[in-house]
């Protein structure tokens, strides 16, 4: 499983950084990265989908095995 | 306060934001609206308003910079003095692309990690306004506790006296609250904030210090320092915007809980569920509707809207709207799917979002800490609540023991 945000969209409300910070940094200006190149290690599935389910945005995109 | 408007018979077509039946309750006014065949609502008032209720129109308003400018976002009998695109209070009053840079100056100061450092103090300050009332069986949850804490922290921010809380919440009252006063007054009112502001402004341009004032009179952009009408809008949105609505937010939480047993109970079991909760609290209750002024006469889903016109932007309506959310207007505090547009959408996110959330974290979870589940509204009936754009509880009587 990947996680990938998508920055033009991405407008800095952190809600996938303060609920799965293993997966997201942001920067000073609040926009989100993925870590890792948006590899979900075994175990943080459901926190990608948490983050993925509270984007108001709907930046990011969770791409399933 | 005495008003200029009639009071509302047909929200439909002659719908008022200031009106005290939308201020008690404007779930249903929205419903109605959102459910009927015409879900962009249109009154005359104000010279022309719109009022979207879905979540989908109101985010297209907000992501269409193109359409629609913030040089005013508080729907009044007025239109805005300072021209676009910096506006009267930068960056919210902007529009692209002068918006862009006035914001990125702001945004470090209000990362999770600069907001995170004003935590001990906010966790402090909740913990003094709870001793100042210690041993009363009746707390105020807003005039005693949540109206403070907001002021507190951006005072801090700023480096303005503490001292000065009262008159903080005096301009804040005037510019949000007091919309439904004619045109003169507001102007008067706004002379006061801008003689204020402008005596903080000479103390720090003589005595810099480090704070986000003395930050904002050094700050360059594109090369070029700020000029004194940006400095001057950014502090004065710095010191209103953060204020009422966090204070509200925190009120309605508190509101919710101390008539709700169930989550009451389950919150004060299960600790860990409070930033769910927070969310959820900010989803169904959110305290902020937006506004924007329609550029040129353009047509918006079948709408002919006209240059001048306003638009609402009820985020508060968007968060209930069953499209989007599961049960919306039920309050479930571990809801897991939450895309609630509490702080607004697009390039116009609330700037202070970050601080907002870490004072109502912190703002719950010391009066949790001291009540914990005994604590239930004294008198629903005395529950006042603010109209206009921001909605919160303005008197909050709380039984505690």
């Amino acid at each position: 499983m990947k996680v990938r945000v998508d920055q033009d969209k991405c407008q800095g409300h952190n809600r996938c950084y303060s609920l799965a910070p293993e997966l997201f940094d942001v920067d000073d200006f609040g926009t989100a990265k993925e870590l890792n190149d948006g590899v979900v290690p075994p175990g943080l599935e459901d926190k990608a989908r948490l983050a993925v389910a509270n984007c108001p945005e709907y930046a990011i995109e969770l791409i399933e095995d | 306060m005495a008003g200029i408007h009639p009071p509302v018979t047909d929200w439909a077509t002659d719908f008022d934001h200031t009106d005290p039946v939308w201020a008690a309750d404007p779930y249903p006014i929205w419903a109605d609206i959102r459910a009927s065949g015409c879900p962009v609502a249109h009154s005359e008032r104000y010279g022309g308003v719109w009022l979207p209720t879905r979540h989908e129109d109101v985010s297209a308003i907000a992501y269409d910079t193109d359409h629609f400018t913030s040089q005013s976002v508080v729907v009044s009998e007025g239109r805005p003095m300072m021209p676009a695109p910096q506006g009267i209070a930068p960056p919210i009053s902007s529009d692209p692309p002068f918006h862009h840079g006035a914001r990125r100056l702001l945004l470090p100061a209000f990362s999770p990690k600069a907001v995170a450092v004003l935590e001990p103090f906010t966790r402090q300050y909740c913990n003094e306004l709870l001793d100042a009332v210690e041993g009363k069986e009746l707390v105020d949850g807003a005039v005693d506790y949540a109206q403070h804490i907001p002021v507190q922290v951006i005072a801090k921010m700023l480096g303005f006296p503490p001292e000065a809380a009262d008159t903080f919440r005096m301009f804040v009252h005037n510019a949000l609250e007091g919309v439904d006063l004619p045109v003169e007054k507001r102007i008067e009112n706004f002379g006061l904030l801008d003689a204020y502001l402008r005596a903080q402004v000479d103390d720090h341009i003589a005595n810099p210090r480090d704070d986000l004032t003395t930050f904002l009179l050094n700050a360059e952009m594109d090369g070029e320092p700020l000029n004194p009408e940006h400095v001057g809008g950014t502090i004065a949105l710095l010191l209103i915007a953060g204020i009422d609505t966090t204070w509200s937010a925190i009120g309605a939480s508190l509101w919710h809980l101390a008539k709700t047993p169930a989550d009451r109970e389950r919150l004060a079991a299960e600790p860990e569920l409070l930033p769910f909760a927070v969310e959820e609290f900010l989803r169904a209750y959110a305290p902020v509707t937006m506004a924007r002024l329609v550029k040129d006469d353009f047509e918006f889903n079948g709408c002919p809207m006209k240059a001048n016109e306003w638009v609402l932007l009820p985020f508060p309506a968007a968060n209930r709207d069953p499209e989007v959310f599961d049960n919306p207007d039920e309050v479930v505090i571990d809801r897991v799917e939450n895309r609630h547009a509490a702080f607004g959408l697009g390039i116009h996110r609330c700037a202070g979002s970050n601080l907002a959330r870490m004072e109502m974290q912190v703002a719950i979870e010391v009066w949790m800490d001291r009540f914990g589940d005994r604590f239930t509204l004294a008198d629903p009936e005395s529950v006042t609540w603010s109209g206009g754009q921001v909605r919160g509880p303005r008197q909050l009587p709380i039984t505690v023991n």
